[in-house]
């Protein structure tokens, strides 16, 4: 596209113009709205071309940039996508124009610097699915953590200061380890370069090190159990538009670090620990499919849906080797993995739509208690509808996106282990349970009390963006043959890499 | 072929979309002209696909329509099989759903979801086409969950009932639970197959049966039973087979017109049709036959038994629906799969005949559903009387009706595999349909005659306005009443033992029981005179003299014998406790269990002692350590001191 650095753009552009809309100031808010749509429209119209001009049938990283940072460390300000990020990246800018979209009329605290750090997160967010370069990588990763930490700091709930350092001590805590091992790579092979990271040959141990430092920083993401109580606390206190950003966008960082990092640099590694990233996201489907049940918070509610969903992501990234062991071949490994990336892209567009409709009460009610609702259906029938739609979306029907990651993953699982299938599957009960019992309570029944008697449904501005998701979410359910079509090649790439020995 | 099943299918759809977004805008008229529009041209189509295939020869057509996608060199798409078998079912399937749309036209005049009602049936029309015109198990799949949603959405149809929204979220969590067999099934055939088509299953199928499956050390399950059982569970939850019944009585709280064609008719058979469509699968698998074969048992009977206490009309007729289904997954454990879709056709119509004439009977009561404040109807509703009068004669099996001739030939099936050995359970099985025969009289002339006959037992202002249902009602029960009258006798020849099936329906020759009766058919007429003088029809007429004799005659006995019998009342009253065990033990347990994992995993043990605990462990060891720093010099000189000696102590100890 006239030679443009695309993916520098796609950085740049949303941190440039978030600084811009800073300098507009709060008091023109009305102008700081409408610069920010801008710059968020823009943002996801340049990632048209990316996703059009994406070469299929390669895993090879394309419209890759390339340029010395800072010479003495070796490393190199290196960008590019392959079928792994350029789903992500498209998510991001999409999400981000629903989310300013979203915050349109609800937040009149800091107008314009609500904005700015959505815009300056979402370049640090594509900053992060782009890099190639571990240090890049990290930089990026980091700086990720202000904007959210802003966000929920400044336009979060009454718990937020505690909701707040529990999430940045969290995901620091992680993080800290995961620059050690980026650190031990570079002294092992004199640059950042992540090509040169898969290619180093490594012993087991310092494999099994680095999956671990890794893991820290990954499983806190996701969040995998038992590190996973920060995200109902943040998800609870966070604005409406960062519960979006952080479910839609931010808990993938995790899934994508493991697909990026863990399995191709240590791949004995994750042979290894296996058992215990599959026991784990087991766990995850069972327990907090259980937990979600007796939440009487909305946001609460699908804070754990969401925790149990991702469990899918982190199973079909390590079903690999159990698969070789049970048939000796690896048939079967790429469709766990192309599972947990619709999945993952699935969990975005419905958990973020999820908190959006939940938004939506919450600007009308100012509640988030499911007690405090019931038969709201009744005095707003649009809205009633999106929420059956996403709702029934959440808990994996077909036609919807929900059911193609969850169902290919719960096939590839059956290719390792039948048990693991079942247990798997045990996610068609209890994600129904939650989350059509949420909906009786919440949208059915009689109209519970006058204030949901004074319940108006959903403005123009609402409806525009419910109904985008609903179109996604049953476009990628209808037709995911152009995601996965985009991916395959990657994941097979990887599926090679993970299969070879780097002793 | 290629557009005019593109056009079946999508008709419905477009017709809902449009009904459904816009049924505001255009208003009730062209709302259910258009569905009415949709679902009759897709009827029209699908009578001419059947008789292309009955008469013209025309082939099995199947194709691809799209590929959903592919990966890991497996290809999810979405196909059309038709053969006899699909061509048969999107008849009944368009038919039913025809003469509902225009009945709905009466029964739902003043409610205000009417375009939305008309949306949702249409809705369903087009998901039910499409679980039956799948090539591959996932677009099976999807019609599968698309029919639960719908039927989801329509047991909910008054959200503002408590009741109704209940017994949607329990229909769908139920349905649920065999769906998560069903995937297992799926996922099973996928790893033994790579490919999610019909074609490669059954392709397939010999060298499945040669594996097997651990689930633990020392045992060992055969992969064919396996996956088998899996699938067949998800059909206990469509079809509503014990244990998994539970949802469907709840469902009559739907409006009527959804009871008959999803909760009787169509849906609640697709368990029915899948496991027939899948015989080449069933058919190596004995255990599994068995399996299906006593589950079908014993809904058949038991279900029958709760017929007997309701009271409300509805409920009556959702029994007999449980048991009827009963009925034909007995079928299916025989092998007689063709048997199975021959009932699952005359049911549809004679049942989708039950519950709209009761669905009359409750407009003409003013939404009064209690038999015990009806009696002596057919006074005032002589064609809904009537109507319902040859509905319940051809589900009782009366000979020359149309359920006659598809019960009679499951008694004789099963008494067929009973004396040729084919398959384990044959003789509870016999047993079980048997005696239910003697039930289903029994419940169902006890409806007739509480309802239509004996005493007025009505209050006096219901009474006086009385009358027979608007055209728009009656017309589709005698439309319905035709084929529930003539549709066995003239179907039963080509459908059983003609080549009507063809490879549609595989059996394997040591199972095959309907052939055995094959040999013994003389037409129609013949069948009808042995039926005069067959056992059951001696106990369903046993079982009419007993409704009459203790509901119209002796109207005291019923209450003295359910005293005399209070604990097997009880048992009964109680649904022999499904209800209550999946309320008090499964859906309790499990949000103990969540609360229990909540408050003592995530809320003490991480956040408390993990989380939070150390950030106060690092408080606590900072708060102690400050201690030691007192900043006195002799605290610091005695501690060096003791440091010293101590190493002395220790080097000397070792020198």
């Amino acid at each position: 596209m006239l030679g443009l650095p695309l993916l520098s753009s796609l950085i740049w552009l949303p941190i440039v113009g978030g600084i811009a809309v800073l300098l507009v100031g709060d008091a023109k808010a009305s102008a700081a709205r409408w610069l920010s749509l801008l710059i968020s429209l823009g943002t996801f119209a340049l990632s048209l071309p990316l996703w059009s001009g994406f070469e299929l049938g390669t895993a090879s990283f394309q419209f890759v940039e390339r340029m010395a940072w800072i010479p003495s460390l070796h490393c190199d300000y290196y960008l590019g996508v392959d079928g792994i990020s350029l789903p992500l990246i498209v998510l991001t800018t999409f999400t981000t124009v629903l989310v300013i979209l979203a915050g349109w009329g609800s937040v009149e605290k800091r107008v314009s610097q609500y904005f700015a750090a959505f815009l300056i997160l979402e370049g640090v967010m594509i900053g992060v699915f782009c890099a190639l370069d571990g240090l890049l990588y990290y930089v990026f990763w980091e700086a990720m953590l202000i904007p959210m930490f802003l966000i929920i700091g400044v336009w979060g709930g009454v718990r937020r200061v505690y909701a707040t350092m529990k999430f940045f001590l969290y995901t620091f805590f992680g993080s800290i380890f995961m620059l050690i091992a980026l650190v031990y790579l570079y002294l092992k092979t004199g640059t950042y370069d992540l090509g040169a990271f898969y290619a180093v040959h490594l012993s087991f141990n310092e494999q099994v090190l680095i999956f671990l430092a890794f893991f820290a920083a990954f499983a806190v993401k996701v969040p995998m159990f038992p590190v996973h109580t920060w995200l109902p606390d943040a998800h609870v206190e966070a604005p409406t538009g960062g519960s979006v950003v952080l479910a839609a966008i931010m808990l993938k960082m995790g899934g994508y670090g493991f697909l990026r990092f863990s399995l191709p640099i240590a791949p004995d590694a994750s042979h290894y620990l296996s058992w215990m990233m599959i026991a784990l996201s087991l766990v995850a489907v069972l327990y907090i499919g259980l937990v979600a049940l007796v939440q009487s918070d909305m946001k609460k509610l699908i804070a754990y849906s969401s925790i149990a969903h991702m469990g899918f992501v982190t199973l079909g990234c390590f079903l690999a080797w159990d698969i070789v062991a049970a048939t000796q071949s690896l048939h079967g490994a790429t469709l766990g993995l192309s599972g947990a990336m619709v999945q993952m892209i699935s969990h975005g567009l419905v958990s973020g739509a999820l908190f959006l409709c939940v938004g939506v009460l919450y600007d009308r009610m100012h509640t988030r208690d499911i007690g405090a609702y019931g038969g709201v259906i009744n005095k707003m029938p649009i809205f009633g509808a999106f929420m059956v739609l996403f709702a029934m979306a959440n808990a994996g029907l077909p036609g919807t996106s929900g059911f193609v990651g969850e169902f290919m993953v719960i096939l590839a699982s059956f290719h390792a282990n039948p048990w693991y299938a079942l247990l798997a599957a045990v996610t068609l009960i209890t994600g129904a349970a939650y989350t059509l019992w949420l909906v009786k309570r919440v949208v059915f029944g009689p109209v519970a009390n006058e204030h949901v008697e004074a319940l108006t449904d959903v403005n123009p501005r609402e409806f525009l963006v419910l109904g985008i998701l609903a179109v996604a979410v049953l476009a990628v359910g209808v037709y995911p043959k152009p995601l996965t079509d985009v991916m395959e090649p990657t994941l097979r790439h990887l599926v090679d890499l993970l299969s070879t020995s780097k002793f | 072929m290629h557009t005019l099943l593109l056009t079946i299918v999508l008709a419905p759809l477009l017709a809902s979309l449009i009904a459904g977004l816009f049924g505001t805008f255009i208003g009730r008229v062209i709302s259910h002209c258009v569905t009415i529009a949709g679902v009759g041209l897709s009827l029209a189509l699908s009578a001419l696909v059947l008789s292309r295939m009955m008469t013209a020869g025309e082939p099995t057509f199947e194709e691809t329509l799209y590929t959903w996608m592919v990966t890991d060199g497996i290809h999810f798409e979405v196909g059309f099989l038709v053969d006899h078998l699909t061509a048969l079912m999107m008849v009944v399937v368009t038919f039913v759903s025809l003469m509902v749309h225009i009945y709905t036209i009466g029964y739902m005049h003043e409610d205000e979801g009417y375009s939305r009602f008309f949306s949702y049936i249409s809705l369903f029309t087009f998901a039910m086409l499409m679980l039956v015109m799948s090539n591959n198990f996932l677009q099976l799949f999807f019609g599968w969950e698309a029919v639960g949603v719908v039927s989801y959405l329509l047991i909910g149809f008054w959200f503002t009932r408590p009741s109704a929204i209940f017994a949607n979220m329990k229909a769908f969590l139920v349905n649920r639970v065999g769906d998560f067999g069903f995937v297992l099934g799926i996922a099973s055939l996928v790893y033994y197959t790579g490919s999610l088509s019909y074609s490669d299953a059954f392709h397939a199928a010999p060298m499945i049966v040669t594996h097997t499956i651990t689930p633990w050390a020392g045992t060992s399950w055969n992969a064919m039973t396996f996956t088998c059982i899996c699938l067949f569970i998800g059909a206990m939850g469509k079809s509503a087979q014990v244990p998994l019944h539970v949802w469907l009585p709840d469902s009559m709280e739907g409006p009527t017109p959804i009871s008959a064609l999803i909760h009787a008719a169509t849906m609640v058979t697709a368990g029915i049709f899948m496991v027939a469509r899948m015989s080449p699968l069933f058919e190596l698998s004995p255990t599994a036959r068995t399996f299906v074969l006593v589950i079908g048992a014993t809904t058949a009977l038991f279900m029958g038994f709760l017929g007997i206490i309701a009271n409300d009309i509805k409920r009556v007729v959702a029994y007999s629906t449980l048991s009827q289904l009963g009925y034909m997954t007995v079928a299916l454990g025989v092998s007689a799969y063709s048997v199975a879709i021959f009932h699952l056709m005359t049911h549809a119509f004679f049942k989708a005949l039950l519950f709209l004439a009761a669905g009359s009977v409750i407009i003409g009561m003013h939404h009064e559903q209690d038999m015990r404040k009806m009696g002596g109807l057919r006074r005032y509703m002589p064609i809904t009387y009537w109507t319902s009068l040859i509905g319940a004669l051809a589900l009782i099996g009366f000979p020359g009706f149309a359920g006659f001739y598809s019960k009679d030939s499951i008694i004789e099936a099963v008494h067929a595999a009973l004396e040729k050995g084919t398959v384990a359970g044959a003789g509870y099985a016999y047993f079980c349909v048997v005696a239910g025969v003697f039930i289903t009289a029994f419940y169902t002339f006890r409806m007739i005659f509480m309802t239509f006959h004996g005493e007025e037992r009505m209050d006096h202002h219901t009474q006086e306005h009385l009358h027979e249902s608007p055209a728009v009602v009656w017309v589709p029960l005698v439309l319905l009443a035709i084929p529930s009258i003539f549709i066995g006798g003239l179907t039963m020849g080509p459908l059983l033992f003609g080549d009507y099936f063809g490879q549609a329906i595989h059996v394997n020759e040591a199972n095959n029981v309907v052939a055995e009766l094959g040999a013994e058919w003389k037409g129609p007429w013949a069948f009808i005179l042995a039926g005069f003088t067959s056992a059951p029809f001696y106990l369903a007429a046993s079982g009419v003299v007993t409704a009459w004799a203790l509901y119209l005659k002796w109207p005291a006995i019923p209450s003295a014998v359910a005293l005399r019998l209070a604990p097997i009342y009880r048992l009964l009253e109680n649904k022999y406790f499904f209800d209550w065990f999946n309320e008090n033990v499964i859906a309790l347990g499990s949000r103990v269990l969540g609360r229990g994992f909540w408050r003592v995993g995530d809320q003490f043990l991480i956040d408390g002692a993990l989380v939070n605990g150390s950030a106060r462990s690092v408080g606590v060891l900072g708060t102690l350590l400050r201690q030691i720093q007192s900043g006195l010099l002799y605290h610091y000189a005695f501690a060096m001191i003791i440091g010293l000696s101590a190493l002395l102590g220790y080097l000397l100890w070792h020198a």
